[in-house]
């Protein structure tokens, strides 16, 4: 099992921050706008240097995203930024009219999603968004990993004609992916390579995954794990070259299994190499308050909970 | 400036030609709007043969255009009629309304590129917002030309219409002119019996805007001059709203002041009585 150095963790938000600000420097065309969370979304930067090019919205996120959608109209590129639960679930009908049906290249940016959003609780923590997402017809989904990972998207996007859904979260994490390494949409990224069981996750499930594989390999399994930063379009052709090599998937996600990345990978396995699959997500329930980790080990979004997985399914091999 | 720069006369020669479609565009599928589409013939009309500086030579970004966003999209048939009449696409495509593998869809639609039409609408109260941030983006631009919205005034029942207004007053989006459809019909009967908008005049104020009244938006003569003055209104740091006074139906007889022409298509013997009363004055698509 490769090792995975880091030298700090932080979190996904302050890499879309980071990339933001820096679109700002290299892109005159990119606008950013933001519901009043401005602070939450690490957008501060980006305003300070560009005060012209950024438009406070207020608690009106139906507005912000129909304002995004005309902005495309003269040639920008609007970010919008708010929490994943507002810039999805509330929204729903001006992204699908405005944004998706119409064609405009919108860059919706989603903050706090999923069950590491904490003490908040399960009125802020959208596990239900991927699924919405993924569902509308032209909509990319992209949940990168990590501060380096979620940076790069935020740049790449930008260089995308079309409307796209980024999601990222609160905590920190550990910040393992090379600044340098070239964010490709739609592309996995192969994090080690094994012959046992493939593990497939995105976002914050990413790390979980890694740590799982260090687990596994002292009970002498060997684990290929795959990034999948991009949901959709999926990157079909790397996952079926890696089960068709192991022959059995785990998918492993901060979400529900409705609508989530377990369902993508496992219509794609249906359709194409009917292979035993085990998913890491949550089974058709809200989340609720505590501390992130309290929350990620009780609805079963760990390392361990990868590790039964992946036991389950060698079962079923 | 306008391509077209009509006088009332001429004005009136087109509006008989739309209105004429209209009716006979929804006879045809049997379905879609004419009740509001008659009644902001006019309007569209005015704004394409005579307000708008704009280029029928179609380009989505629109610079150095002034851009029109139909935020009730379920008047389609005066939009797309209008659209044809003024060179964005020939007049016969308008016989494909609504019909399998046609540009005219139900409501506007951008997926299959029609020409004029900027974003998809339909599902109420968006236009607004989407038209605020193509004036806002005019001006980081350095484009000095107009963006207008039609809304309906039953639409102003959504929740978003009222976030887009208090946004534009907030934002001083000055170069921009909200007309509201003030034909005080819905689907479900009069406007004041199903959700009564109560002074929408001082409601609009009271956000920070501009208001003129219009008090017949099917006369020329009372509508341009609203216009008018709308447009000289505008960069005065603040955004400018035109309740237009229209009758559902205006036009044709038995259509006429009434929400039970809203959603529903002449027959056969009704499309003659229709057209009977409007005059062909750009040969029939």
């Amino acid at each position: 099992m490769k090792d995975f150095p880091y030298s700090e963790s932080k979190d996904t938000r302050s890499g879309f921050g980071a990339g933001l600000l820096e679109l700002g420097r290299t892109n005159p065309n990119v606008v950013a706008l933001c519901a009043d969370l401005v602070g939450s979304l690490k957008m501060g930067d980006f305003i300070k240097e560009f005060p012209e090019r950024f438009f406070q919205v207020g608690i009106a996120e139906a507005n912000m995203i129909g304002l995004a959608a005309g902005m495309t109209i003269g040639g920008k590129i609007p970010f919008t930024g708010t929490f994943a639960n507002f810039s999805t679930g509330r929204v729903y009908d001006q992204i699908r009219q405005s944004v998706a049906y119409s064609h405009k290249n919108v860059k919706i940016c989603a903050s706090h999603a999923g069950l590491t959003l904490g003490e908040d609780g399960a009125t802020h923590q959208i596990l239900e968004d991927v699924g919405m997402m993924k569902m509308l017809p032209n909509m990319t989904v992209i949940n990168p990993c990590d501060y380096n990972q979620t940076k790069a998207a935020t740049m790449a996007i930008a260089d995308y004609e079309g409307p796209v859904y980024l999601r990222f979260g609160r905590p920190v994490v550990p910040n393992f992916t090379p600044a340098d390494q070239k964010f490709e949409i739609g592309k996995a990224v192969m994090l080690n390579e094994g012959k046992d069981v493939t593990i497939i996750a995105t976002g914050h499930l990413v790390w979980k995954a890694i740590l799982a594989g260090k687990l596994l390999e002292a009970q002498g399994i060997d684990a290929e794990i795959i990034n999948i930063h991009t949901i959709k379009p999926l990157d079909t052709e790397a996952i079926l070259a890696s089960v068709s090599k192991t022959r059995c998937v785990v998918t492993a996600e901060e979400h529900q299994f409705n609508g989530g990345l377990g369902e993508s990978v496992a219509r794609l396995l249906a359709q194409t190499m009917p292979l035993p699959q085990e998913l890491v997500g949550v089974d058709d329930s809200f989340g609720e308050s505590g501390t992130p980790e309290q929350l990620m080990e009780k609805y079963g979004l760990n390392e361990q909970s990868i590790v039964a997985a992946v036991q389950r399914v060698l079962a079923r091999k | 400036m306008n391509p077209f720069n009509y006088d009332t006369e001429q004005l009136l020669h087109v509006a008989h030609q739309v209105r004429r479609d209209i009716v006979r565009m929804v006879h045809a599928v049997n379905s879609g709007h004419p009740g509001g589409s008659l009644g902001c013939t006019e309007f569209l009309v005015a704004l394409y043969f005579r307000q708008m500086t704009h280029k029928p030579e179609f380009d989505m970004n629109g610079i150095g255009e002034d851009l029109f966003f139909l935020s009730n999209g379920h008047i389609s048939p005066v939009w797309y009629s209008t659209l044809a009449r003024a060179g964005y696409f020939d007049p016969k495509e308008l016989a494909t309304f609504r019909k399998l593998n046609s540009r005219l869809q139900g409501h506007p639609a951008t997926e299959e590129q029609l020409p004029g039409i900027r974003i998809a609408s339909g599902s109420l109260g968006q236009g607004p917002s989407v038209a605020i941030g193509a004036a806002q983006v005019k001006k980081l631009n350095g484009d000095d030309k107009l963006v207008y919205v039609l809304t309906g005034d039953g639409e102003l029942e959504e929740g978003q219409v009222w976030e887009a207004a208090m946004y534009a007053a907030h934002h001083k989006v000055d170069n921009f002119i909200w007309t509201v459809d003030y034909n005080g019909q819905q689907i479900d009967g009069p406007v004041d019996a199903v959700m009564s908008l109560g002074n929408l005049r001082a409601k609009f104020e009271a956000f920070g805007w501009k208001v003129l009244n219009c008090d017949n938006g099917n006369n020329f003569a009372s509508l341009i001059p609203v216009l008018d003055e709308a447009k000289s209104l505008t960069g005065q740091g603040q955004p400018i709203c035109i309740l237009m006074n229209t009758q559902m139906g205006y036009g044709v007889d038995f259509m006429m002041g009434s929400h039970k022409w809203h959603g529903v298509a002449p027959n056969d013997a009704q499309l003659e009585q229709a057209l009977v009363q409007l005059k062909e004055t750009l040969n029939d698509y």
